[in-house]
């Protein structure tokens, strides 16, 4: 190993493999956080727009609440405080749960906007044929409402994925703590971190393509 | 009015000669401003009415309410008899469940101003939405009755288009088309050529005429063309401050309307012309 050189290839590839392992986990994280976003962000935005105040009360208490402190506050909270209350997580599920929960709020005003803007004649024209409330939103109010805003879906997407380096606080080992670790192993950080954040690079441009593909295929005629 | 003084058991059942359509009482406000005021109307089955009159005279609230997209304050509206938006429970009346409000709907379909076709889907797909989901039609003979439908309404080429690649007059049809699948027996048509361009209106009073001299359908009709009203219409009403000021014939509404708000509306809308 050559101590001179600033960007050791052999050692980089020596700790790939490690790197990707974590790699994984990031992805997987990002994957299975982001469809409980979206479905935890429907639910929260079709709850919020509910009549009832039951109902929407509760809903846009816990969006305000959540949009309105930090994420690492509130993963401390889940992985930390909630085994005080009965609720023991192992770091990767709070992990998941709160980077899902903090991202549900944001899809759910992004939804509630796409929901909005429906036209009120939809809803009535589909009524008038005399479609259940499920029906319409199913077949009617969310096709029109997810189209225009894919794009606003895409960038919480690749703002969840750059944000899961903040499980590291809660002892996930995603791709930015291996990183580190490697670094304090080795006191060679040049390698790991420029390698983690190629990685985040390259996925993140590699998302922002598949959205663009899929708002082209949605575009309607 | 309150409902439950209404006794359930006097209401009659649909005997031939009863109207479709009976509206007692019918009132509909909106914070002070009162738009159906106490209104009362029969409708027989097959009649062709034409709604015409001031805009802001409550014509329009008039199809919402009966297409339940709105509630009514006071009164009560009996499709064959049988209350619309209240059902009777050990002779009572009450406010109806979503199944028999949905029930009742089905009789109805309406076509609107702005047509509100579904804009993510294709004409045939628009029309055969509902047979599908609601009266549960397979896919495919839903599409049959779709094609079938927009065929008559002469679109059989379009099937496959987007309401965007339509014209005004086609999407129109096409709307008229979706009402007509779910088989209503009382079609609303609500202003349907007011957003179209004066030459793409003919198309589309074309095919409500055929649908008129062809089909058994109860049509009520909100517009603001008096020609057709006159041609078409087997009764003429005027409204005025959610009232019926005068209603009769083409012939003497037109001919020789009585009422000085009537004679008032009409010259003014000739004059318009």
């Amino acid at each position: 190993m050559n101590g001179a050189t600033l960007f050791d290839t052999q050692f980089a590839l020596q700790i790939m493999p490690a790197l990707l392992r974590a790699a994984v986990y990031t992805v997987g994280i990002t994957i299975a956080g982001f469809a409980l976003a979206l479905v935890g962000g429907l639910v929260l935005a079709l709850l919020r727009r509910s009549r009832s105040r039951l109902l929407s009360w509760p809903a846009t208490g816990v969006i305000e609440f959540v949009r309105s402190t930090p994420l690492l506050i509130q993963l401390y909270f889940l992985f930390y405080v909630m085994p005080e209350f009965g609720l023991t997580l192992s770091a990767l599920a709070a992990g998941t749960l709160g980077i899902a929960l903090h991202y549900a709020c944001y899809v759910a005003e992004v939804v509630r906007a796409g929901l909005n803007a429906v036209p009120r004649g939809q809803w009535e024209a589909a009524s008038a044929l005399s479609m259940s409330p499920w029906d319409v939103y199913r077949n009617i109010v969310l096709p029109q409402a997810i189209r225009p805003i894919v794009p606003a879906l895409g960038n919480y997407l690749v703002a969840m994925f750059k944000d899961t380096p903040v499980l590291s606080a809660i002892t996930v080992v995603e791709l930015m703590l291996q990183a580190k670790n490697i670094g304090s192993q080795s006191f060679r950080y040049v390698e790991p971190i420029t390698l983690a954040g190629l990685f985040f690079l390259i996925i993140s441009i590699f998302v922002s393509l598949l959205v663009r593909k899929l708002e082209a295929r949605l575009r309607l005629p | 009015m309150p409902h439950s003084n209404i006794n359930a058991s006097s209401i009659k059942s649909a005997v031939i000669g009863d109207p479709i359509l009976r509206l007692r009482g019918v009132s509909k406000r909106y914070d002070k401003l009162t738009v159906l005021d106490n209104l009362d109307m029969d409708i027989e089955a097959n009649e062709k009415v034409a709604i015409i009159g001031p805009s802001g005279s409550g014509k329009s609230t008039l199809l919402r309410v009966l297409m339940m997209l709105e509630e009514i304050d006071d009164g009560v509206i009996e499709l064959d008899g049988e209350p619309l938006t209240h059902m009777s429970v050990n002779g009572a009346l009450v406010p109806a469940s979503a199944s028999h409000r949905s029930k009742g709907r089905r009789n109805i379909g309406m076509v609107f101003q702005n047509f509100n076709l579904f804009p993510h889907m294709t004409a045939l797909q628009n029309v055969a939405q509902a047979p599908n989901k609601v009266l549960g039609l397979s896919q495919q003979e839903a599409n049959k009755r779709a094609s079938e439908l927009l065929d008559m309404v002469g679109l059989s080429d379009k099937l496959a288009h987007f309401p965007s690649q339509l014209s005004g007059g086609q999407q129109q049809r096409v709307a008229i088309a979706r009402a007509l699948a779910m088989r209503p027996r009382v079609m609303l048509f609500d202003e349907v050529t007011s957003a179209l361009d004066p030459e793409l209106c003919g198309e589309v009073l074309n095919v409500i005429r055929r649908l008129g001299s062809e089909h058994q359908l109860t049509m009520l009709m909100v517009t603001h063309q008096m020609g057709f009203a006159r041609e078409f219409a087997d009764r003429v009403c005027f409204f005025s401050e959610g009232k019926i000021v005068e209603q009769g014939t083409p012939e003497a509404l037109f001919g020789a309307p009585a009422h000085e708000r009537t004679q008032a509306f009409l010259r003014a809308v000739t004059e318009a012309i």
